[in-house]
């Protein structure tokens, strides 16, 4: 037990060197085995003759890491990055004002059009970055790393939000519900947060553990009816999204709920001062408390996957619910309980939008579309904690540079969502990005033969 | 549960096990909850009154009658014939036998119109306006529902019918404008809707990633595609780009006419009379054809339709791009059906509900596309509640169809069965 | 029409699943094709359907060569094949399931169901029985289902007809039936390959045997060669399948089971008012055809099944309307029938799924987290003395062949303290060697002083584990008898007829 990452759930997740040939083929992650029947892999070893394991030599350390790098989850994950970046680097060329100019001319002096093309993705993509990590046109290092601390601070919403997601995965449910609770959990969080006038710091707890249980109950709706009726909690939250909707936008415009008083807008008022989450670096920046939530949910996750009695459940129920029940876990309760857990996560995604970014009051569309970046989010950190941290800081990158890039070169902040969707394709899929880099397919030997159990005629 | 009543349950076949009945509590318990409703509504909400339901206009060559009801004495009446309904279904359990479909199809009616009434107190209900613009409204829900019902017969979860609709509007508004030809809008709305069908179903069956993932991404995809050229090159040049002409109403003489259904059903645009066909075409197709068997094969049972020389993944991509097709052409609706310009995300959750209608009706065509009128008529009668003063928060109009589904999908209403192998990769050796 | 295989082989990666067969069947004949679970029969069966590609060899029909993409060729020049898991739409009817892929349709595409249902009329009145065209699949029985898949290979005018295992889920008497239609089948000219592992079949029906070991054609016989001599070619040596065991040593009765029923999501009912007992130190086999009630039995009596009936009282305590969690506690142990659906978590480690039934408690979980040291000294520990081949505690279970997966499954579930131990199937698609192990341990179990239910459909492994035998018809006991009864009285029973002498034991 040196190593035991967790081997993934129902969706894309793990970080092994399988993980991406289980989402290749869902149904039999490696050769000898996977879903094969037991009679195809008596045969495998034959009758009387009992797995030889001299038979096929293991490969050697180094072979396997080379293999791993050349055909593994990382070079996957950068390739699709780099591939989603080129997508979007065509969009913003083609849309170009100046590129469409010079390209009425292009036979005669094509080297306009390739210089036009360079200045727009080259500005885009410069101000993407400044708007993100450094802005070098700022003189002191303190005004220059501003844009890291945005991107941390786009960053946390989409990691605990990804964190939910993710958790949910592992347990072989989809949670697309982020929205549903994210505005749920604000909406409670946030009428603590303006309606009542608690101590410094007590008030901040209270509100946020109200919008923790809010997302989570809001999302235990789902694994309850998963649990109870089997209804499909795809289905369910996706529903449940738009009931939260239509609840919250009904509750800002009626007056004694969340609308502020004396106004007609529907909004809230401004949260109490001693309700929001302080600033990490100083009132210059934003980087809020939250931020500091967002690790420590990072490391519970974590906890809870790879090292709790909880987590071991989880992930037997995610990978094989029957097992897990005839090995007497209470496989709905695992569903209702994530289901908690999720929401719980993703309430936190809200809270930190009410308490932290947003605090001067919010109105109905507060959950900004991270409800649905936390798939995406989850799904480009393949599901494990760290990852998901690492990939909500990328997309908490992208976000905070959109917004300077559509400010500088007047990109459509959109391009964004493009970019982060066509990631996650891509990485879905590392057969079409290795078909489109030439790189070698793992396994491509083996691969028309190593199921032959899926073909339901089973060999017997 | 004792073994009260034994039966076979295929007669001609001796070897049957001995079966007992398995009946269910769902039903009668969602009839007290909702006997309850229409109870708490006349006790706690009492709307003095009497409602009018108009049935005609007044440029209306034949002219129906107003009904005028009572509203209070109405409710109660309803009520009363609600816990009628639901005493019988209890008897009806308890006996061991099921709660009949007729049964529930009068309970929501009797509901329905409870409630409405109620609702409708003090003033009276355009029943013609209220019906048509319920269809209007549920056009882009039947396309999308059709499309829907059609991948998943094929065994493709199709979450991505968002996406078609959207990218159907946004095709058809562009192309539309630039040609001024709203048939040539029609056919590109369809060729973009087939696109991200497509999208869908390469990535579901050439490279098994989970339909649901690329459903949701696609969404997403096609929101900020289309909302990125809607800034970057519609927005600066509306004029030449995003002012898409609109088909005009076409009034079906003598079908036009008729009294309630002429102007509900035969003065629509070309739109809705191609949804008539589709919905027509699409269930004849689905149980009458040699396409709609094999679909239906590849859906249920992959490997054994591949075991008669099915070619199972083709048959699921090119019906999955049909259903995009098929829901691109609904998503014209939103554009050249109405001669609105295209707007950032301007489906707004249609291609949900859309879903929504799919797994309400059961993964048939025809319930399916009643499931979307009947979404469609909520959302229509927030409209006319609001204009008349409604006792009923909007939002909670608009919550109906989600909140019906969830207790759809439940269980609770009627019983849902996906097609077996629904969402499942085929993967041949 | 002539069938001839010519040097096919198969290979699925590393290992070769058909090495260089051949194989020749004239029409008119019954050709049987003999060989052990996994011998790699069906491998080539669907080489020869047009499922798999084989990687060498070649299929000739009346001496011409054949290249076949799918099935849809295969069937086009006149292969038909009756799946041991019915290729049938069980939403579909009848006539629906036999149209489609060969449908004929009306004016305007429309399907032509009247010609469908006359088509099953007619091929099932030429073999004498009926078939409800307009039924739906679901609804019928699995006999009458194998009929409907025989009737779909003959409309389509099928000349070679594969039976793939055909009657691993028919009775005794279905099986005779089953018999009669092929024979009918072979007289009409038909040429037929016959796939199974059942010996007293082969002998009954086949003209010519062809024996298949390991991938490789190992001989010939003719019926009239002995089931020993049948069985040795099959499985390579001489079949020791008795395992050594002494006279139990009878303890208190330990599991009382006392008119239970288990009523299916249908309503139907699977278990149908059981009763019996089994004692301290005894094996009660359950023996049957597949699908009359075992499975359902055994997940009623771990909590498994719902809308359970009656009692099953284990050293006083009663199991029904407990938890799987509450069972297992009162020492259940469970090996279930299907390891990798029930048993299992593929991908978690061997360690991981060691303890997959223990993750409430000491001593591999403290205080809500995993002890994870303590996990990897019991795994490697149980590795060593289950004997299960693996590169280390950490591999994944699904990388390890049938008869390791099931030592993993035995190691957990014998390494706690049972009062009872159920095991169903205990030996499927398990290889030769890893089955005399867990014979072994399942006896070595029983001489300790557990109770044991071993449910199987293996009549061998019955005779070679059973103290006492209770044979399941429909859902009810047909009747519980010495270990030591003769097969033919089994197999009468096993059809539901009651043994003249009366329920003995």
């Amino acid at each position: 037990m040196s190593d035991p990452q967790p081997p993934k759930g129902d969706a894309p997740g793990a970080n092994e060197p399988d993980a991406d040939v289980a989402i290749e083929e869902p149904a039999a992650a490696s050769p000898e085995g996977g879903t094969a029947t037991d009679d195809v892999r008596a045969t495998a070893s034959g009758p009387g003759i009992p797995a030889e394991p001299g038979e096929v030599q293991p490969p050697s350390k180094w072979q396997t890491m080379l293999r791993q790098i050349a055909t593994g989850n990382a070079i996957i994950s950068v390739l699709a990055v780099v591939l989603a970046l080129l997508v979007g680097a065509i969009m913003i060329a083609f849309t170009d004002e100046r590129v469409q100019a010079a390209s009425g001319y292009f036979f005669a002096r094509p080297g306009d059009t390739l210089l036009a093309i360079w200045e727009s993705v080259a500005g885009a993509y410069s101000a993407l970055f400044q708007g993100s990590v450094y802005n070098f046109r700022r003189d002191d290092f303190l005004a220059g790393i501003r844009p890291l601390t945005e991107t941390l601070t786009f960053a946390t919403p989409l990691i605990a939000g990804g964190l939910g997601v993710a958790l949910a995965f592992r347990v072989g449910m989809f949670n697309i519900g982020g929205r549903g609770q994210m505005l749920i959990a604000a909406s409670v969080a946030g009428w603590i947060g303006f309606g009542f006038d608690l101590p410094w710091g007590i008030h901040m707890i209270v509100a946020l553990i109200g919008g923790l249980v809010g997302g989570a109950l809001w999302a235990g709706i789902a694994g309850l009816l998963k649990a109870r009726t089997g209804a499909h909690e795809v289905i369910v939250t996706i529903m449940l999204n738009y009931v939260a909707f239509y609840l919250v936008s009904w509750m800002l415009r009626t007056p004694g709920l969340l609308q502020a008083p004396g106004s007609s807008n529907p909004k809230t008022p401004a949260m109490n001062p001693n309700a929001v989450f302080p600033d990490l670096l100083g009132p210059q920046f934003n980087l809020h408390f939250g931020f500091i939530l967002a690790i420590l949910a990072t490391i519970v996750v974590w906890w809870i996957l790879s090292r709790s009695s909880l987590g071991f459940k989880f992930r037997a129920v995610g990978i094989n619910p029957n097992a897990a029940r005839v090995a007497g876990i209470n496989v709905k309760g695992m569903y209702f309980y994530a289901m908690l857990i999720s929401g719980a996560l993703l309430g936190l995604a809200g809270v930190s939008q009410v308490l932290g970014t947003v605090t001067t009051g919010f109105t109905a569309g507060i959950d900004a579309g991270i409800g649905f970046d936390a798939i995406t989010v989850a799904l480009l950190g393949r599901s494990t904690p760290w990852g998901t941290f690492a990939a909500g800081i990328l997309f908490g990158a992208f976000k905070a540079g959109g917004f300077s890039m559509q400010a500088a070169e007047g990109v459509p902040i959109e391009i964004v969502l493009v970019v982060q969707s066509l990631i996650v394709l891509f990485i879905a899929a590392p057969p079409l990005v290795r078909t489109i880099f030439g790189l070698p397919q793992p396994g491509s030997k083996p691969k028309r033969s190593r199921k032959p159990d899926t073909k339901g005629v089973k060999a017997k | 549960m004792s073994r009260t009543v034994e039966h076979h349950r295929v007669a001609p076949q001796p070897d049957a096990l001995a079966t007992t009945v398995v009946t269910s509590w769902k039903a009668p318990i969602a009839f007290a909850i909702f006997t309850l409703i229409a109870l708490a509504l006349a006790v706690f909400a009492p709307r003095p009154g009497e409602t009018t339901y108009r049935w005609s206009r007044e440029t209306d060559a034949i002219q129906v009658p107003d009904l005028t009801v009572p509203a209070m004495q109405a409710l109660w009446a309803v009520v009363a014939l609600l816990a009628v309904s639901t005493l019988y279904s209890v008897l009806l359990v308890r006996s061991k036998r099921r709660v009949p479909l007729w049964l529930i199809v009068v309970f929501a009616l009797l509901f329905m119109f409870g409630f409405l009434t109620w609702a409708g107190a003090g003033s009276s209900l355009p029943m013609i306006g209220l019906l048509f613009g319920s269809l209007s409204l549920a056009v882009p829900l039947i396309y999308g529902s059709l499309a829907g019902v059609i991948g998943e017969r094929a065994g493709v979860v199709n979450i991505a019918i968002e996406a078609q609709l959207l990218s159907g509007a946004f095709t058809a508004a562009v192309v539309a404008s630039i040609t001024g030809q709203p048939w040539l809008g029609l056919i590109a709305a369809m060729v973009a809707g087939m696109l991200v069908g497509m999208v869908l179903a390469a990535f579901a069956i050439k490279y098994f990633v989970d339909q649901v993932i690329v459903g949701v991404v696609l969404n997403v995809l096609v929101v900020g595609l289309t909302s990125f050229f809607f800034s970057q090159v519609l927005a600066p040049n509306a004029a030449a780009l995003n002012t898409p002409p609109r088909f005009d109403r076409l009034h079906i003489p003598v079908l036009g006419d008729i009294p309630i259904i002429g102007p509900v059903f035969f003065r629509q645009t070309i739109i809705v009379y191609l949804m008539y066909i589709a919905v027509a075409l699409v269930y004849i197709g689905l149980f009458h054809t040699r396409w709609g068997l094999r679909v239906r094969a590849v859906g249920e049972h992959p490997q054994a339709a591949d075991t008669v020389g099915i070619r199972v993944n083709s048959t699921r991509f090119w019906n999955v791009a049909l259903a995009g097709a098929i829901a691109g052409l609904g998503g014209t609706f939103f554009t050249i059906g109405s001669g609105i310009a295209f707007n950032k995300e301007m489906t707004a959750g249609a291609g949900f509900i859309a879903l929504a209608a799919v797994i309400f009706g059961q993964w048939d065509p025809i319930k399916a596309t009643l499931a979307a009128l009947l979404f469609g008529f909520a959302s229509n009668l927030q409209n006319t509640l609001s204009v008349i003063g409604s006792p009923v928060p909007s939002e909670f109009m608009l919550m109906l169809p989600y909140v019906v589904t969830i207790f759809a999908v439940a269980g609770l209403v009627g019983k849902s069965r996906a097609p077996a192998a629904d969402g499942k990769p085929y993967i041949k050796s | 029409m002539k069938l001839q295989l010519r040097g096919i082989t198969k290979r699925f990666g590393s290992l070769v699943a058909n090495d260089h067969i051949d194989l020749t069947v004239e029409a008119g004949e019954i050709h049987c094709l003999l060989g052990e679970n996994g011998a790699g029969k069906s491998t080539l069966m669907n080489v020869l359907y047009g499922l798999y590609q084989a990687d060498e060899g070649e299929v000739l029909l009346n001496d011409e060569v054949q290249h076949f993409e799918g099935p849809g060729d295969a069937m086009a020049a006149g292969i038909g094949m009756v799946h041991q898991h019915f290729m049938l739409i069980p939403v579909f009817t009848v006539a629906e399931n036999v149209m489609l892929g060969n449908e004929s349709t009306r004016a305007g595409g429309l399907l032509d169901l009247p010609a469908a249902r006359a088509k099953v009329n007619e091929i099932a009145a030429r073999f004498g029985f009926h078939v409800d065209p307009d039924a739906l699949v679901e609804d019928l029985p699995v006999g009458v289902q194998q009929r409907v898949e025989i009737i779909k290979a003959l409309s389509r005018d099928a000349k070679v007809l594969v039976f793939d295992e055909p009657t691993a889920v028919l009775t005794p008497q279905e099986t005779d039936e089953l018999m009669a239609i092929m024979r009918q089948l072979k007289a009409e000219g038909k040429s037929i390959v016959f796939i199974t592992h059942k010996l007293r079949e082969v002998r009954e029906v086949a003209d010519r045997i062809t024996v298949i070991r390991l991938g490789k054609v190992v001989g010939e016989a003719s019926p009239t060669a002995s089931n020993a001599e049948l069985a040795s070619l099959m499985v390579g040596r001489a079949v020791e399948l008795t395992v050594q065991k002494d006279e139990p040593k009878l303890g208190d009765d330990a599991l009382v089971v006392d008119h239970l029923t288990v009523v299916d999501p249908i309503g139907q009912l699977v278990v149908n008012d059981v009763s019996f007992t089994v004692r301290r130190g005894e094996i009660l086999a359950v023996a049957g055809v597949q699908g009359n009630g075992q499975t359902e039995l055994t997940e009623a009596l771990l909590g498994l099944a719902h809308h359970v009936q009656g009692s099953a009282v284990l050293d006083g305590t009663e199991l029904v309307g407990q938890s799987v969690r509450n069972i297992l506690e009162s020492g259940v142990g469970f090996v279930p029938e299907d390891r990798t659906e029930d048993g299992l978590v593929g991908e978690f480690t061997i360690a991981e799924n060691l303890m997959l039934d223990r993750s409430e408690s000491p001593p591999f979980v403290r205080a809500g987290n995993l002890q994870r040291s303590h996990l990897a000294d019991f795994a490697r520990e149980k590795v060593e003395e289950f004997d299960i081949r693996t590169q280390g505690i950490n591999e994944y279970v699904q990388r390890l062949s049938g008869g390791n997966q099931q030592k993993v499954v035995l190691a957990r579930e014998l390494s706690r303290d049972l009062r009872l131990l159920v095991a169903a199937q205990p030996t499927r698609g398990v290889d030769v060697g890893s089955i005399e192990f867990i014979h072994k341990r399942i006896v070595a179990a029983r001489d300790s002083g557990v109770p044991v239910v071993v449910v199987s459909t293996e009549l061998d492994e019955v005779a070679a584990l059973a103290d006492r035998i209770m044979v399941m018809y429909r859902g009810r006991i047909v009747g519980i008898v010495p270990g030591d009864t003769p097969r033919d009285v089994l197999g009468l029973m096993m059809a539901g007829e009651v043994p003249a002498e009366g329920a003995a034991a």
